[in-house]
């Protein structure tokens, strides 16, 4: 018996090592966890892209739960995540806000222009300051705010129709469901 | 071989100057005195770049850890201590941005996880010693056999 106790031992790093492995294929070790879930958004000012006089402001938004998609023209994550903004981004039945993030203005209504615009609005924050106040380390993200202007869900990387159908959508519904008790 | 050395040395110092030099050139900001600028690199090496996450704050090349130095910058030029830095950095980035973890239920067997296997060791190492010890007496051990444990 005390002969097998090293082969045991061994069996059992293996298995550690065969679990670290399986966990980070499952995980996205870069992903940092938002502490905002359930927080209320940071309150911002930002301009629009197409009329940069005008500002969105969080408390302006209160009232219907929306979508904010964190992207920018040099991001190219972003160019992956388009394509399924611009085919589901109309039905999941919240108003999908554009936030651009460190980009130049031209650059950005560019790259709109030649890939289409799935946003209903588009903000824009050239220096990043508020994108630090909503913990945004990387685009494209996104984040569900519900009409309260609470942070009810965020997605780090892009969205894909398979996020979009387990993850968003499910969260989606649950807001809808609460708002008409 | 006394040239040597000096050539080394001369080298040595090159090499550390050059990596000062570089790491100012990264980011010139206007601090008041040094002792700020001491306190600002140390807080800023505490602190994870979440682009580069092997990286620091005070290494990191990228975009997103300029702009945050940036920001400790200015909350250190409003009066915040470092704890209150941490904190705010910690609201929206959550404890991943503290190199050295804090102790908390989750983080319970990452800070003492290594002390207790080292104690699960050290019993296996005692309870095989004595076990041996028993089974097979030293000869030369008088046979008064007041086994302590410690003949190992």
């Amino acid at each position: 018996m005390s002969r097998l106790l090293p082969f045991f031992g061994f069996v059992l790093l293996v298995a550690l090592f065969g679990f670290g492995i399986w966990w980070n294929t499952q995980h996205d070790q870069r992903e940092v966890p938002s502490p905002l879930i359930n927080k209320p958004a940071p309150a911002f000012v930002l301009p629009k892209l197409d009329e940069p006089a005008q500002t969105v402001s969080r408390d302006s938004l209160l009232g219907k739960p929306y979508l904010i998609n964190v992207f920018a023209s040099w991001c190219i994550a972003c160019g992956d995540e388009h394509p399924v903004l611009m085919a589901d981004g109309k039905s999941i039945g919240v108003p999908l806000i554009g936030y651009n993030y460190k980009d130049a203005a031209n650059d950005a209504k560019a790259w709109l222009a030649e890939h289409g615009n799935p946003y209903d609005m588009v903000i824009v924050d050239q220096e990043g300051r508020t994108a630090i106040d909503f913990g945004v380390y990387g685009a494209p993200e996104s984040f569900l705010v519900d009409g309260k202007g609470i942070i009810r869900y965020k997605h780090i990387g892009p969205l894909t129709p398979d996020v979009i159908k387990t993850e968003l959508k499910p969260a989606i519904a649950a807001l809808a469901k609460e708002a008409s008790p | 071989m006394k040239g040597h050395r000096a050539l080394g040395a001369l080298l040595l110092a090159l090499l550390f100057f050059t990596g000062i030099a570089l790491g100012q050139a990264i980011d010139p900001l206007p601090f008041k005195n040094h002792a700020e600028e001491v306190r600002f690199q140390n807080l800023t090496r505490e602190l994870r770049c979440l682009v580069c996450q092997n990286e620091n704050l005070a290494d990191s090349n990228a975009d997103l850890a300029r702009d945050l130095r940036h920001e400790v910058f200015e909350l250190m030029q409003s009066g915040k201590s470092d704890d209150e830095i941490k904190q705010y950095l910690v609201d929206r980035y959550s404890d991943f941005v503290l190199y050295d973890p804090p102790v908390q239920s989750s983080t319970l067997l990452l800070w003492f996880g290594p002390l207790a296997i080292l104690l699960a060791g050290a019993v296996v190492v005692v309870v095989t010693v004595r076990r041996r010890s028993r089974v097979a007496p030293v000869a030369s051990m008088d046979d008064k056999s007041t086994d302590e444990g410690d003949d190992w």
